[in-house]
């Protein structure tokens, strides 16, 4: 009688569901799976390693590309760890300009996992619906940074650029007619403000729209509920974070436990699950698009009242204006040294972690007094999340793969990095 | 001979308009889903992208059809035929309405055939369409494409069950196995259709039928986010084509049958109502019947934009545990009102 060995799939890098470039070795008893393991490694771009050949600034374009859906969260965690060791207070107005992206990041991040989860659980639908919404957050960080992914907008010390009076407007071209024009810029008048907070009125109604498709739809429970449950003890033990902690009934956010910028003044709350599988998970992400949406409109409401500076006036380290350049030699000067050479951090480590919008993110940097890192190392929530894959899928079957990939919400920009 | 070129002629205006359907249900499919979905779809070719079913079709025949070295050959190449041969054959018994009696003949349906025992053959023939995918799996010597025909084989069997018996339930509602003569004892009005009397049948039929077209949400044989696209994984070109082409017209094939057995054929829904009957006499009876037919197919397109995928096991229990127990309490039910002679539906026969 023949040796009877089981079947081994190779899930991936090109697969549908491999959400980039995951590629699983799958042990399978039928449709069954044994033992999956996760390869990593085909989009490592060497982040960490090319940070340490540039001046502190440069790098900030590099923190967009990790976690390539939710940006400027990345950035933000980088930041963060250059003024701790550089010791400077960002401007309160900058700390609510950060905090708005940030939550903004959190709903296009969360859009992008719902559409994606649910594409791969089979509701297609859901998926255009997220990125119709993605599209107007995507036209905010266009407004402020003049990108609509990678947007480097913040700096140690603050933020780019103020916040635009105008938000940019739809032109006149063959394809569009006036009344489809006047459709698209109803709610485009104003500054970039007004659009914003535009969008939170309209935002929590999507979010109804969302949950009828899926919240209480059978076969979408049938596909969540009890699939890949981790208990809280294991969460903690295998490091998740962020959401895929929260699912487990464990109330861990840094926003809350270590608040950083102004986080302490803001009115939110933290959802939790009780059972830890992926059902829970879904209604943890959903109820913290519409806490994140309240945050969006705290933070609105203060920098309608608020007027400041954006960024540390220290020119060392911020760039003085373009008009005082013309006639002032110090700062031409000043300039020259900034986009050149940079700035020296003073010698020492410092880790300084955000809540991602997948978890904990956290820059740990070592300076040696040089205007470029020693080291830089980043801690992706996504690596914790993927090492996990194997417990969670084990006795589940071929179709759970996927429902599980989609609810650890992975992208290989940061697992790799 | 004159009667053998008659046959063909027939066939010709069965099978073309049925491959224009084709054409047209892939194109009204993206239309559809695409407005569900806050997109415009196909416009590009052709007036308001009318000519885009034929720009995809001319695409896959130019195509090269791509045999994998560890394939085997022939039963790589048999087996879309396998699947659509069926697909297309099964549309030699169906009635598209009825001919009015004159004076040589009584009145007869319109049919390529009038067999007598058309739903047995139609139930043949829509099982034997699955072995197309099993051999397609097969065949392809890969593993997602042996995955999905096994998922197929392991849902063909759970959903002929079920699908069988609600057909029982029609057959002892109309005391006849001939199309024709089921749409016939549907008549009187939109409550005398036996979508009322056997509403767990007609759900039933209408899910399974979804699940025998491998359409979603049952649609775990292709599978796409899963295992990639299930049985034909492997194939390209015309060969994919054909497969397309078999899985489409099963979706005309099963909303015509539903239409015909559930929702009274090529009767008028307004029958029997009076005054409003008469406005609507000049209305062919195949208009009635193609409306229904669109219906269904509409529905179909809908599930697909609404759903998410169930997993294979799931679809299993569905069809063992829920399904079949209800169709034969159904079939009781529907047995000991034929005895009884129940009103307003079993007084007649």
């Amino acid at each position: 009688m023949p040796e009877l060995r089981n079947m081994t799939l190779n899930f991936g890098p090109q697969h549908p569901a491999a959400h980039g470039v995951l590629r699983l070795v799958l042990e399978m008893e039928g449709e069954t799976i044994l033992r999956a393991d996760p390869h990593v490694g085909l989009l490592h771009r060497g982040t960490e390693k090319l940070a340490e050949s540039k001046p502190y600034n440069q790098s900030i374009g590099y923190m967009d590309r990790l976690d390539y859906v939710s940006m400027m969260s990345n950035e933000h965690g980088y930041v963060l760890a250059i003024e701790k060791l550089l010791g400077v207070e960002v401007p309160e107005r900058g700390q609510y300009i950060r905090v708005m992206f940030d939550e903004i990041t959190r709903i296009l991040n969360h859009l992008l996992w719902l559409g994606a989860h649910a594409l791969d659980v089979g509701a297609m639908t859901m998926f255009l619906y997220c990125f119709r919404e993605r599209e107007d957050l995507m036209d905010c960080y266009e407004a402020v940074s003049g990108a609509r992914l990678h947007a480097t907008y913040y700096r140690p010390g603050g933020v780019a650029r103020d916040l635009p009076d105008e938000m940019p407007q739809y032109e006149k071209s063959q394809f569009r007619s006036d009344k489809d024009l006047e459709r698209l810029n109803a709610n485009r008048n104003g500054s970039l403000l007004d659009f914003i907070e535009d969008f939170t009125r309209r935002f929590p109604g999507y979010v109804d729209e969302y949950e009828t498709l899926l919240t209480d739809n059978r076969i979408w429970k049938q596909r969540t509920v009890g699939i890949g449950v981790v208990t809280p003890e294991r969460a903690l033990q295998m490091g998740f974070t962020g959401p895929m902690l929260r699912g487990s009934g464990i109330a861990w956010d840094l926003r809350k436990k270590q608040p950083y910028e102004v986080y302490h003044k803001l009115d939110f709350d933290i959802p939790v699950g009780v059972e830890g599988d992926s059902y829970d998970r879904y209604l943890v992400r959903i109820e913290e698009m519409r806490q994140s949406n309240s945050i969006v409109k705290q933070c609105i409401d203060w920098l309608r009242e608020n007027k400041g500076p954006i960024n540390i006036v220290n020119h060392k380290f911020s760039p003085p204006k373009r008009e005082d350049m013309k006639h002032d030699m110090e700062t031409l000067i000043h300039h020259f040294k900034l986009f050149t050479e940079g700035y020296c951090l003073p010698e020492g480590e410092a880790y300084a972690a955000i809540e991602h919008p997948k978890g904990e993110f956290g820059v740990y940097l070592i300076s040696d007094g040089a205007n470029k890192p020693y080291r830089l190392k980043i801690r992706a929530p996504g690596f914790a999340h993927l090492a996990g894959f194997d417990e969670m899928i084990r006795g589940h079957m071929l179709s759970d793969v996927v429902a599980i990939i989609g609810t650890q919400d992975i992208v290989f920009g940061e697992i790799d990095r | 001979m004159l009667e053998i070129l008659l046959i063909l002629l027939k066939i010709v205006l069965i099978v073309v308009p049925l491959i224009i359907a084709v054409a047209y249900l892939t194109f009204m499919e993206r239309k559809i889903i695409g407005y569900m979905q806050v997109r415009i779809g196909p416009n590009r070719v052709g007036p308001k992208g009318l000519l885009q079913p034929f720009a995809d079709t001319l695409k896959l025949l130019l195509k090269e059809v791509i045999i994998p070295t560890n394939a085997n050959r022939y039963l790589f190449l048999i087996a879309p035929i396998l699947s659509l041969a069926p697909a297309i054959a099964a549309w030699a018994v169906i009635p598209f309405g009825m001919m009015e009696a004159t004076e040589t003949s009584p009145a007869k349906p319109l049919a390529l055939t009038n067999i007598d025992a058309s739903l047995l053959y139609i139930l043949a023939l829509t099982s034997i369409g699955v072995y197309g995918v099993l051999i397609a799996g097969w065949a392809s010597n890969s593993k997602y494409a042996f995955l999905g025909a096994m998922r197929s084989a392991a849902q063909i069997v759970s959903y002929e069950i079920a699908m069988g018996f609600a057909l029982v339930g029609v057959l002892m509602a109309a005391q006849s196995i001939n199309l024709a003569e089921i749409v016939n004892q549907q008549s009187g009005g939109i409550w005398q259709w036996y979508w009322l009397p056997l509403l767990p049948l007609f759900i039933i039929y209408l899910v399974s039928g979804v699940a025998e077209t491998n359409r979603a949400p049952f649609d775990v044989a292709e599978g796409e986010s899963e295992i990639v696209a299930g049985f034909h994984v492997e194939y390209s070109g015309v060969a994919f084509a054909v497969f397309f082409l078999a899985e489409y017209a099963n979706i005309i094939l099963i909303s015509m049958l539903t239409a015909l057995m559930f929702l009274g054929g090529w009767l008028s829904p307004f029958e029997s109502i009076p005054v409003v009957q008469d406005w609507f006499t000049w209305v062919p009876g195949m208009a009635w019947l193609l409306a229904k037919t669109c219906f269904i197919m509409f529905c179909f397109l809908w599930f697909r934009a609404t759903f998410p995928r169930y997993r294979y096991d799931q679809i299993m229990r569905l069809g063992w545990k829920v399904f079949i127990p209800i169709t034969i309490i159904w079939i009781l039910v529907v047995g000991v009102a034929i005895v009884m002679k129940l009103p307003p539906w079993f007084d007649a026969a």
